[in-house]
């Protein structure tokens, strides 16, 4: 019995030994970041590998900032190579991986996604502006009658759609979003939150006195039950709503464009402009006003020591993959314009160093 | 004799006694109605929520397919009579096997011509299907020249579609199939060119973003890796840590201390274990990301406490009077323990070990932080290559968009749950078959 416990032990330490020498090298491509460009991000990985001799990448869903972490935490095979983003780095970002000696990094935008709200398809239609989106969800709002700024505000006392917009329905505030820590939602905010909390000027002011406060206050969501946070998993947020007929859901197109046949799409305006539903036209054109960008980030020091980064560099980026009628856009990812393309097709085959301006 | 006869406190055919032995027997059949429906309803829950998974994963391990007569025209693929085996496999290998199957399609739908509608017919089939037919070519390199019926996986939309999940009534907008598909689906089926099978391949393959292809045999391969390094590490610590402090160490502070703590890591959240793997294997160790050898070690420290404590339990439970009897024929302290306790406590030290390990099969949290929850296509080979674990591609495929992963997530949760169940069967054959009473 303690031969064997002996022998066991001594076979997981050399175990254990062993694998520590096998971590240098690396001939296998590793991504890491947003689990909204997961979707494609894989799609691309898995058809590279199938069509080259190269290995299938390692695609992991860490979330946008959480990507950029592990990218820029250095260069060398234990750190990723690639890092999707659901938005741009931020300067704070490439200061941290200067640090680490990540300087030099390829930028290539992908595509667009859209934040749709959504319904069961039992339930009223509704067309929404970003205005009555902030009413209906900011943490606080204007005092009735006011244009808002830092005297005014009170904690969001609305608690149906009809007390946000008397056009609307008169049906219960319930939304099911995505958590903090999504990238989905911080674009949701930046974009629709605090998108119709400019359009009072009260708002508008404060952003030029004390852009802080405006920050917190035209970026605050509500923390009631009119809200509930549902989890990064789009998935459950869609059986949810058709669960529960009075819940909108807040969440990635490519999760509409799956379950069109079960939810309805409310068409949101912008301030001044016609309601535009949540169609790839619309997105792909800018006309609907929450949809944002999608981008990844290559680690430059990388190339050529990890082997197939430019090969798949080249795959992502053909139109057979991200075109208008690429195998992307048939898992919901919005293309670019083709001029958009061409530019970011030519600075990921050059390698082109990443400048923010 | 009268009625108002006079009774004793304790003389059973008093009113007073015969009403507090009514009360007494209802209270026991209270008791026993609550119990009986405390189960009925962990019953209730746990057969709504397997047949839910079973009803949704029966149809995960079934796929349509579509025959199509396809010709390996020699154009395409080359002559295998003309030229070296190597030459035509290198051939084959470059060969566009799209084409291959648009020729095949456009003799089935002359009909269909432009350019669009041709692109919408191919993606009817799945995206695996040129892996199929380059496959076949190189296996039987005579094919080429003649024309075969070959039986082709159907993409997932059309699989759905023949599963019912579509309802081909909705509004052409709304649905992802479209009429026109819908109408060459139509012509497929009254051919009798449509079947649903059993998909030997969710079996068989790794992952894939496409429903049709993905499977669950790298993630198997992944967390049997996992739990062979897992079940390496902690039995041996686990067994001889219990041994020590049972039957060696001094009852001292130290070991209070130690005992404290091991009870106390057993309770600690999983995810707390993956951020020291994270900080220590990945972070201090340097060994690489996403691999098994980390992930079992990982989890091992989250099953050594089940089994320290269960393989103490085991041990205690040996009666005194096996070691005293060992002892006063001469045996060693090491002798008694090895030659008796151990071998006696072992059925109860098995169980708890098994039941540590179905704990760890099914964990996913610690594997998030050291990179196991990833895409990964590849099979796993060894224990630094990257892998998932079965929980983990559950995961993975419960947040996809597709619909048809719906139907996987049920179907690798019922193969989960196999393996779960037969781990747990053999704790108890375990028990029943060796377990001693005293």
């Amino acid at each position: 019995m303690k031969k064997i416990a002996i022998a066991a032990a001594v076979a997981g330490a050399a175990l254990f030994a062993s694998s520590g020498t096998l971590a240098q090298s690396r001939d296998q491509i590793r991504i890491v970041g947003s689990s909204t460009v997961f979707p494609f991000s894989t799609a691309v990985a898995e058809e590279f590998g199938r069509s080259s001799n190269f290995k299938t990448p390692i695609v992991e869903s860490t979330g946008s900032g959480g990507g950029l972490k592990l990218f820029c935490s250095g260069i060398g095979t234990n750190h990723p190579d690639i890092t999707n983003a659901s938005r741009r780095i931020k300067k704070s970002e490439v200061e941290l991986c200067a640090q680490n000696g990540v300087t030099n990094i390829v930028e290539v935008k992908i595509g667009f996604d859209g934040i749709v709200i959504a319904s069961d398809k039992s339930a009223p239609d509704m067309s929404l502006t970003l205005r009555d989106l902030y009413l209906a969800l900011a943490a606080k709002i204007p005092a009735p009658g006011t244009e808002g700024g830092l005297g005014n505000m009170i904690a969001n006392p609305n608690r149906t759609w009809a007390d946000v917009n008397p056009e609307l329905p008169n049906r219960p505030i319930v939304v099911l979003g995505p958590p903090p820590t999504s990238g989905t939602r911080d674009a949701f905010n930046e974009l629709a939150i605090e998108g119709g909390c400019e359009t009072f000027s009260g708002m508008k002011a404060l952003k030029k006195t004390d852009s802080g406060s405006y920050k917190a206050l035209c970026r605050g969501i509500r923390e009631d039950s009119a809200f509930v946070e549902a989890g990064e998993n789009d998935n459950l947020i869609v059986q949810k709503l058709q669960a529960n007929h009075e819940a909108v859901g807040i969440f990635g197109f490519s999760f509409l464009d799956q379950n069109a046949d079960a939810l309805k799409a409310f068409p949101v305006a912008a301030e001044g402009d016609e309601p535009q539903a949540p169609t790839f036209e619309a997105i792909s054109d800018g006309a609907y006003p929450i949809s944002r960008s999608l981008f990844f980030y290559v680690k430059k020091a990388h190339v050529d020591v990890v082997p197939g980064i430019r090969e798949f560099l080249a795959e992502f980026t053909n139109d057979q993959a991200w075109g208008d009628f690429g195998y992307l856009a048939d898992r919901g990812l919005i293309p670019l314009s083709e001029e958009e393309r061409a530019k970011y097709r030519a600075e990921a085959k050059a390698l082109t160093n990443l400048s923010l301006d | 004799m009268s009625n108002t006869k006079e009774f004793k406190p304790t003389d059973w055919g008093s009113p007073e006694m015969q009403a507090r032995t009514r009360r007494r027997y209802r209270r026991d059949r209270n008791f026993k109605a609550m119990g009986v429906s405390a189960v009925l309803l962990a019953a209730l829950f746990l057969f709504l929520l397997i047949g839910k998974i079973a009803r949704d994963g029966a149809m995960g391990f079934l796929q349509t397919s579509i025959d199509i007569d396809v010709t390996f025209s020699e154009e395409i693929l080359g002559d295998p009579r003309a030229m070296s085996a190597e030459a035509f496999e290198d051939h084959v290998r470059q060969a566009n096997m799209i084409r291959l199957l648009d020729e095949a399609l456009t003799t089935e739908f002359p009909e269909v011509t432009s350019r669009r509608d041709r692109r919408s017919l191919i993606r009817m089939i799945s995206g695996g299907a040129r892996e199929q037919l380059r496959t076949m070519v190189l296996e039987t390199p005579a094919i080429v020249g003649s024309t075969r019926t070959v039986r082709l996986l159907a993409a997932d939309d059309i699989d759905q579609l023949r599963k019912g999940k579509i309802d081909a009534a909705e509004e052409e907008a709304n649905r992802k199939v479209k009429d026109k598909e819908l109408a060459w689906y139509r012509k497929l089926d009254e051919e009798g060119r449509v079947s649903l099978n059993f998909h030997t391949r969710f079996f068989t393959s790794g992952d894939s973003r496409d429903p049709e292809l993905a499977g669950i045999w790298g993630a198997t391969m992944g967390s049997a890796l996992t739990l062979v390094v897992t079940l390496f590490i902690a039995f041996p610590v686990g067994v001889l840590t219990a041994i020590y402090l049972e039957e060696f160490a001094p009852q001292n502070r130290l070991t209070d201390i130690i005992e404290i703590n091991i009870n106390n890591l057993a309770a600690v959240p999983s995810i707390v274990f993956g951020l020291l793997g994270l900080a220590v294997f990945l972070g201090v160790m340097h060994l690489p990301r996403s691999a098994p050898v980390v992930g079992g070690l990982t989890l091992a420290l989250m099953t050594l406490p089940t089994i320290i404590i269960s393989a103490r339990a085991s041990i205690k439970a040996v009666p005194p009077s096996i070691r005293d009897a060992a002892r006063g024929l001469g045996a060693s302290p090491m002798q008694v323990v090895f030659h008796h306790v151990v071998p006696l406590a072992m059925p109860g030290i098995l169980t708890g070990t098994i039941i540590g390990m179905a704990q760890a099969l099914g964990e996913t949290a610690p594997l998030l932080m050291i990179g196991m929850v990833a895409f990964i296509v590849d099979i796993p080979g060894g224990f630094t290559d990257a892998a998932t674990a079965l929980p983990v591609q559950i995961f993975l495929w419960a947040d996809s968009p597709e619909r048809a992963f719906v139907e996987k997530t049920s179907a690798a949760i019922l193969v989960l749950l196999t393996f779960l169940i037969a781990m747990n069967g053999l704790a108890i054959w375990l028990r029943q078959k060796f377990e001693r009473q005293w």
